[in-house]
């Protein structure tokens, strides 16, 4: 087995801070993603150019400039909102500014995952909800958001994948996640190699769990669906 | 937000631009040369050929890029016969570095891609191959890979953009690509969200071009494929 001179509780505390950050990026990348769809489908021109723009921009650069761009542009942006209202120097911690780095990005891609989604739905389907005499809202939340949900549960489960290893640039800015955790166990034990395999195995490990909670939610999603045999 | 600022710094930040394209390039072709022989041993029905493809493949693509390239710059240190080697004048450079994990990484998505492509070269042709009497190796040579090459062209347009932005990690192992030269711009003039939105920007540029060239050739191959 690999010696890790006693810094493994420090990589399961990084581990432990990989998964918070993976999953609040996940929530309000979701959100995001769901939203730009929502905007991207709409009518009328500048919805669309909106969403457009926004999962064209974020799809386009590089996260890790993003997670910079935020980490240490925030500084300036907030800290002047806070002088129009009297306030001091605002910054945002790293784990702040990670969520919203890898959100935002999430989001963008999550944008055309929905929104191919949203575009498999029947039309009837819809027109069948007015029909009933359903609102507009209560459509889209009890018609197409459950049906929406399993069409595009496979693309945003490959998402989720990437975004969990992008997770690994927001130890750039200081976060104290696993490869954060090994780069300072590495500065004190120069083995860089054992602490970075180390960090290797522990990224595998979450892949897979991953991959098999991917599999039980598509099971269960697809309940009930009737299946052509191939 | 000052404008003339980011004009000022743009040639600096271009001659980034040049580094990145650069590593982009040399990964996106040597990604195949690593890729067509894992492809091909991933095909193979013998289990103790298809398992190291399988492992490579699963590592490379179950793991942060930032990890493997840790693991090849500061990892590969560790241990005095390779610091005592014949290769150490390459791999302590932090160029070739990036080049062979950039390398490596693609590698693995290509890989999968190649193997979805040349599982999908319908059956008949293979048929038709050896009805012609042509030879396994003839076959793969001049029918199989050929199409299996359309087939995957897309999705390997998509892998070389995602390199592009993986690129970007190339700047922590100290390389002066685009992400590199912006943060040795900040670190002179304390202007993080000019600098960046410039760099964010060149980048956008970049994928842009890439997109146009990767359909520009699709085009020109599927020209025979008339379109109804």
């Amino acid at each position: 087995m690999i010696d890790l001179h006693g810094f493994g509780p420090q990589l399961l505390l990084g581990t432990w801070m990989t998964l918070k950050l993976a999953f609040a990026s996940l929530i309000l990348g979701l959100s995001l993603g769901l939203f730009g769809a929502i905007l991207k489908s709409s009518r009328n021109r500048l919805f669309f150019w909106l969403g457009d723009v926004y999962s064209t921009i974020f799809r386009g650069v590089p996260e890790l400039v993003v997670v910079l761009l935020i980490y240490f542009g925030s500084t300036g942006v907030l800290t002047t909102i806070s002088g129009w209202f009297g306030g001091g120097f605002v910054e945002l911690n790293p784990f702040a500014a990670g969520t919203l780095a890898l959100g935002i990005c999430f989001g963008a891609y999550a944008t055309e995952v929905f929104r191919g989604a949203l575009l498999t739905i029947p039309r009837g389907q819809y027109e069948a909800g007015l029909a009933l005499g359903l609102s507009r809202p209560y459509i889209f939340r009890r018609l197409i958001l459950p049906q929406l949900w399993r069409i595009a549960l496979p693309g945003l489960g490959n998402l989720f994948m990437v975004m969990m290893k992008d997770t690994a640039l927001v130890s750039v800015i200081g976060l104290e996640e696993i490869m954060r955790k090994a780069s300072v166990a590495t500065s004190v034990t120069k083995a860089p190699f054992t602490f970075y395999l180390a960090a290797a195995c522990i990224y595998l490990g979450i892949t897979i769990v991953a991959m098999i909670t991917l599999q039980f939610l598509e099971r269960r999603a697809n309940r009930g669906i009737r299946r052509a045999h191939a | 937000m000052n404008v003339a600022l980011m004009w000022e710094y743009l040639p600096q930040l271009l001659t980034g631009a040049v580094l990145s394209v650069q590593l982009v390039l040399v990964s996106g072709i040597l990604g195949v040369v690593i890729a067509l022989p894992l492809a091909v041993g991933r095909l193979s029905r013998n289990p103790l050929i298809a398992a190291f493809p399988y492992a490579y493949i699963f590592f490379f693509r179950g793991t942060p890029l930032l990890v493997q390239l840790f693991l090849v710059y500061y990892g590969l240190s560790q241990f005095e016969f390779i610091r005592n080697s014949v290769l150490w004048p390459i791999l302590r450079e932090p160029y070739w570095c990036a080049v062979i994990t950039m390398s490596m990484h693609t590698g693995g998505y290509i890989a999968e891609i190649l193997r979805g492509a040349i599982q999908a070269v319908p059956v008949g042709e293979i048929e038709a191959t050896r009805a012609l009497g042509m030879s396994r190796y003839t076959a793969f040579r001049r029918i199989i890979l050929p199409r299996a090459a359309r087939i995957a062209w897309p999705a390997y347009g998509n892998e070389v953009i995602l390199m592009l932005k993986g690129s970007a990690l190339a700047s922590t192992i100290t390389l002066l690509e685009l992400t590199g030269m912006a943060r040795t711009i900040i670190a002179k003039t304390y202007t993080p969200v000019e600098i960046f939105t410039a760099a964010g920007a060149i980048y956008l540029l970049l994928s842009f071009i890439m997109v146009q060239g990767f359909r520009f050739v699709e085009r020109r191959w599927n020209r025979h494929l008339v379109r109804a």
